[in-house]
């Protein structure tokens, strides 16, 4: 009997690393003396600040394992150009997000230094997601990731609305959980394994019906992480009521971790099922593409038109997936890419958006602030209409790679929907800068002059957003290459 | 020289145009100094290209030397091959001269009779632009070059009738000559396109020098096959038509009096509504084979003229009065032309153009001497006052009238003998009506100059007051117009239709030997040569026994013939009819199109619909959105449910 062999722990570094990090962080915070209302905010910023610096280590982590293809864990988890290019866009929406948070903690008085510790272990949730090779460790990433999410939605705990959306999260999140663990059992027992390479194998040829039933429902549990349609209705009740710095980090990295694991589930283990599946995606993209356009336009809460919007990019993302080629895959890479940016600096004017010390949500506040913010007004002009689709912004190339997949693959009717979904959504898009630009100011105007983390963040994230059509290449380049991994 | 002549009206044409866009602002000596600069240079060249088109005259006319300029290359694609170029032939330099000389005179006039105006360089600039495209037309060696002058004229005209474009009814009257204009053009664009397919060629050497050999041929028009030539010719003549203002496409000439007057006389009068007399003139080698074309020209013509002759009678605005004279006195032109005796008619326009402008021009010393009092009405007892315009308006009305021995007598004679020596039916239609029409004209001529300058005065003081003779600058152009009206008419009948005409016209008409109406016009009986100066002295003894002697005998005569004057009176109700036929279905067809077809089928199935459809839907999906947790477990579950039975349905079963 050979000894226990130890695994290769070198591929699964940073996950590691965060994880550690995160650990000691929540030693850190719970011996800090926090018995004064200083102490509280000393440990929160100092957790904050730290958890923002392993995040940045994390990043550098994943730049010095990635390269090629590595497999661990006795097959439980993959490092490779996809999990790498994916783990990248992660840690840094978490680390925009966590440090937009901060301030607007503290300026709610609801700083506490468990917000960094929980974003941690989301994050090393999200990556273990991404990097999973199985179904067991998928599973494991996934709740990982759940159950902080539902405590961050929660992380307002006297206010009723936070805490119901975190209710609703949860018990939606625990049925969909449960849709997948059984869709997981189905595959497990008409293949007898649950390593998606020997899944792939197992399945080559004829797939049983026991199988694509659990294929289904683990497309569902999967679609709801996603917050596709038809699994996509927790999203508005939940962006509306977390806090708002939760409600960034919900959309932009959970959506990026779950649509890298329904790419790598899809394209991995039931890879060769994608004529059975493509048509349901496609119709899950119309789906949301359709819900997210029409759904926001009614919408007053900015918070919740956002949720709408998310939806429906996640749509426009699912064209990618169900084109099932490089070209496609390397489309929603670079489509997610710019969505960080994008959704960063649409959140950042959101949380910057308070009058009289208070938060305010509704559109109509937006009012005038070309007057009284020409700096912020600005920024989100451009992500506004980035996310529209309006060249040369970044948004209009995210949404030009992935209809090109689909008329290079002979989806001309799902590529044609999506540019007329991608009209309606400018309508309100373009309505916030109508509201900002051409309406009166209120009585008083939004509070001024913006924090500095905001600004900053404003500038790097419209940079982006502008100059990404003059340098393109890299960020194509890479998400080719993570394409090309998957298969 | 010829270059010289049709260029520099173009190079004056944006000198001045370039003036117009100076800012004067309020300073009236400056205003005054570019004003000058701008008359000054317009005229000079002007007064340069006629004393040029005088010796091209007499190099071309007299001496016979017709010849061709080749400016540019314009056109090399497949078979159409087409230069600038000016042909310069006899018929070309009498068009020269007539232009060079009216429009140079029309400058040296406005200089005077604008000089209060705001605009003098846009308007200076206009009259040059003009005049270049008529040169432009009249030089023209293609059908495509003069079709090019010919809407060249066509918008300067537009542009001068709407000049003092801040009066409603000025550029009302502006859009309807361009609009009515344009239904003849379309005639004239397809007559060169007809003629493009029969000969292969819109060049004017090449269709002649083939007319004859096609003189059979046939064309395929809406699946019939029509005599090619007459159906060109017809064409042709539908945009002659337009142009100068014949029955059917006559109604923007009485109109377009809105513009200044010195537009009238220059374009409404001399030169641009010649133009289609000119045109069916220069087509003659074609026109010569169809009889049928003729005889429509004939009828159109020798209508016209009885038309707007009795329609002249009624008017009270001194210058529809005289346009309707001049529509007439076109119509004249047009029967000459059916009866083929082209020469003749050629004839009439050059005696026309001098005495229509020296009559034009002498209205509006008229007008300028009133306070810019158009109705005759309210005119009267000024010959004392204004002399010198008194006596130019009766050189003027003499030649008109065709009294021996002004201009248009001879003119006017030899178009009236040439229709009796036809010999034809429409010829005869052409000449009886023509003595009828003469009559009228001598008969309205005298009422215009005895309502305007006899009697009690009928205008305010104040206005009589201030009644003064024109200025030199206005009267000097129309001493030359009035020696012209006076002499033109013996001094060239011999070269026009007498003796030399044969060597003076050389090849510019064509005039096939059957057709000997003009030859035979001068072999009539003494009463056919008698009878127009008869009937003109009658008409002009009518006009002293109506409106001088017993003033109140118009009155009776119109009660008399109430409805008959009625509807002399309103113009023949053409524009009535022209408004129930063609503008109000229009007005209905395009506010259907607006209202039905625009606002209600595509803004409301197309933006609105979409807008409002948008809203429903986003209102619905918004709507699904209960916020109760059940009912979004309930959704998802419904999900898989459905994507398990599609998996069933597609794939397995």
């Amino acid at each position: 009997m050979a000894m226990a062999e130890v695994p290769n722990l070198i591929p699964a570094m940073p996950e590691i690393f965060l994880a550690l990090a995160a650990m000691t962080l929540l030693m850190l915070g719970v011996f800090q003396k926090a018995e004064t209302a200083d102490g509280v905010l000393r440990a929160s910023r100092l957790t904050s600040n730290l958890g923002v610096l392993s995040l940045v280590l994390a990043l550098a982590l994943v730049f010095t394992v990635s390269g090629g293809t590595l497999v661990s864990f006795g097959g439980l988890f993959i490092s490779d150009p996809f999990a790498s290019y994916v783990k990248v866009l992660i840690l840094v929406a978490s680390g925009f997000t966590l440090v937009l948070a901060q301030g607007w903690l503290e300026r709610q008085g609801a700083h506490r230094f468990e917000y960094a510790v929980l974003v941690l272990l989301a994050t090393v949730g999200m990556m273990m997601m991404v990097s999973a090779f199985n179904l067991m460790s998928l599973y494991i990433g996934l709740e990982l990731q759940s159950l902080s999410l539902y405590v961050l939605a929660a992380f307002l705990r006297d206010d009723v609305r936070s805490t119901e959306s975190a209710l609703k999260y949860f018990v939606l999140g625990a049925l969909a959980s449960g849709l997948m663990l059984y869709g997981m059992s189905l595959v497990y027992g008409f293949s007898g394994t649950t390593d998606f390479a020997v899944i792939r194998t197992a399945i080559a040829g004829e797939a049983s019906i026991g199988l694509l039933v659990g294929l289904v429902f683990v497309t569902a549990g999967l679609a709801f992480k996603v917050s596709a349609v038809p699994f996509h209705m927790w999203t508005p009740d939940v962006y509306e009521g977390a806090p708002t710095p939760v409600t960034a980090f919900f959309a932009v990295a959970p959506k990026i971790a779950a649509l890298a694991l329904f790419m790598r589930v899809m394209m991995g283990p039931f890879g060769d099922l994608a004529a059975q599946w493509q048509q349901v995606i496609m119709t899950m993209a119309v789906l949301s593409m359709a819900v997210g356009s029409f759904g926001a336009i009614a919408q007053s809460n900015i918070k919740r038109m956002m949720a709408y919007s998310s939806i429906g990019h996640v749509g426009y993302s699912l064209i990618g997936l169900a084109v099932a080629d490089v070209s496609g895959i390397t489309g929603v890479l670079v489509y997610l890419t710019i969505y960080v940016f994008m959704n960063v600096g649409a959140f950042a004017c959101i949380m910057a958006m308070r009058r009289g010390g208070r938060a305010v949500e509704h559109i109509f506040e937006l009012g005038g602030v070309a007057k009284t913010h020409p700096g912020m007004a600005a920024a989100l002009a451009v992500m506004m209409f980035s996310m529209a689709g309006i060249p040369p912004l970044a948004g209009f190339f995210g949404k030009l790679y992935i209809f090109l997949a689909a008329i290079e693959a002979g989806y001309y009717i799902i590529a044609v929907i999506g540019v007329l979904a991608s009209v309606v959504s400018a309508y309100y898009y373009l309505r916030i800068i109508k509201v900002m630009y051409f309406d009166e100011p209120g009585v008083d105007p939004l509070d001024s002059p913006l924090p500095v983390t905001i600004t900053v963040v404003l500038a790097v994230t419209s940079a982006v957003i502008v100059l990404f059509f003059a340098f393109p290449s890299p960020v194509i380049r890479a998400a080719e290459a993570a394409a090309q991994s998957l298969f | 020289m010829i270059k010289a002549i049709v260029f520099l009206p173009l190079l004056g044409a944006m000198f001045a145009g370039i003036l117009a866009f100076v800012r004067v602002g309020k300073d009236k000596h400056y205003k005054h100094r570019i004003d000058t600069y701008a008359q000054w240079i317009t005229s000079c060249f002007l007064l340069v290209c006629m004393a040029m088109s005088w010796m091209t005259f007499a190099d071309v006319g007299l001496g016979g030397n017709a010849y061709t300029v080749t400016v540019l290359s314009w056109i090399q694609s497949g078979d159409i091959n087409l230069n600038w170029a000016l042909k310069v032939d006899t018929l070309t330099a009498v068009m020269l001269v007539v232009v060079c000389t009216v429009s140079a005179m029309v400058h040296v006039y406005a200089i005077g009779y604008m000089h209060h105006d705001p605009d003098v360089p846009r308007f200076m600039s206009y009259l040059s632009l003009f005049t270049f495209c008529m040169l432009m037309l009249v030089t023209a060696d293609n059908l495509v070059q003069m079709y090019f002058g010919w809407e060249g004229v066509g918008l300067a005209s537009y542009l001068l009738i709407g000049f003092w474009y801040s009066k409603p009814s000025a550029n009302a009257a502006a859009i309807k000559a361009f609009v009515v204009n344009r239904v003849g053009d379309f005639g004239f664009a397809l007559g060169i396109f007809a003629t493009f397919i029969m000969f292969g060629s819109v060049n004017l050497d090449v269709i002649f020098g083939n007319a004859a050999s096609l003189a059979n041929a046939n064309i395929l028009v809406f699946s019939g096959e029509f005599h090619a030539i007459t159906v060109i010719c017809l064409l042709l003549f539908v945009g002659a038509m337009g142009k100068s203002a014949q029955l059917g496409l006559h109604t923007w000439l009485p109109d377009a009096m809105e513009g200044p007057t010195p537009v009238s006389a220059l374009i409404h009068a001399a030169t641009m509504v010649t133009a289609g007399v000119f045109m069916v003139a220069r087509m003659s080698p074609l026109f010569e084979y169809s009889d049928l074309a003729l005889q429509v020209v004939t009828v159109v013509g020798a209508s016209t003229a009885i038309f707007a002759a009795t329609v002249g009678c009624t008017q009270f605005d001194i210058k529809r009065v005289i346009a309707y004279s001049t529509c007439s006195q076109l119509g004249y032109m047009f029967f000459a032309i059916g009866v083929s005796a082209y020469q003749a008619a050629i004839f009439h326009l050059m005696t026309h153009a001098f005495f229509k402008a020296l009559l034009f021009l002498g209205a509006g010393s008229v007008i300028h001497a009133m306070s810019d009092e158009q109705d005759m009405r309210k005119m009267g007892g000024t010959w004392k006052l204004i002399p010198a315009t008194y006596a130019l308006m009766w050189v003027g009305s003499l030649a008109l009238a065709g009294v021996f021995p002004f201009a248009g007598y001879f003119s006017k004679d030899i178009i009236l003998e040439a229709a009796w020596a036809a010999h034809t039916s429409v010829g005869n239609y052409a000449f009886w009506l023509g003595i009828t029409a003469a009559f009228l004209t001598a008969f309205y001529s005298w009422r215009l100059i005895i309502m305007t300058f006899h009697g009690t005065p009928r205008a305010d003081e104040k206005t009589m007051a201030h009644v003064h003779e024109s200025p030199k600058v206005m009267i000097l152009p129309l001493l030359l117009l009035a020696a012209g009206a006076c002499f033109a008419g013996w001094g060239a009948y011999d070269w026009f239709v007498g003796h030399d005409a044969e060597h003076f016209w050389g090849n510019a008409i064509l005039v096939l030997p059957t057709h000997s109406a003009l030859e035979d016009a001068h072999h009539v009986p003494a009463w056919v040569k008698y009878l127009p100066l008869v009937v003109g002295g009658a008409g002009i003894a009518l006009a002293y026994v109506m409106y001088m002697f017993v003033p109140s005998l118009p009155g009776k005569v119109v009660q008399a013939i109430k409805p008959i004057h009625t509807f002399v009176f309103n113009k023949w109700y053409f524009d009535e009819l022209y408004d129930a036929v063609f503008v109000k279905p229009c007005f209905g067809i395009g506010n259907g199109f607006w209202k039905v077809g625009d606002q209600q089928i595509i803004d409301g199935l197309g933006p609105d619909g979409i807008a409002h459809a948008t809203q429903e839907t986003a209102e619905k999906t918004g709507a699904l959105q209960t916020g109760y947790l059940f009912h979004y477990a309930f959704a998802m579950l419904i999900g898989v449910v459905l994507m398990v039975t599609w998996y069933m349905i597609v794939h397995v079963g």
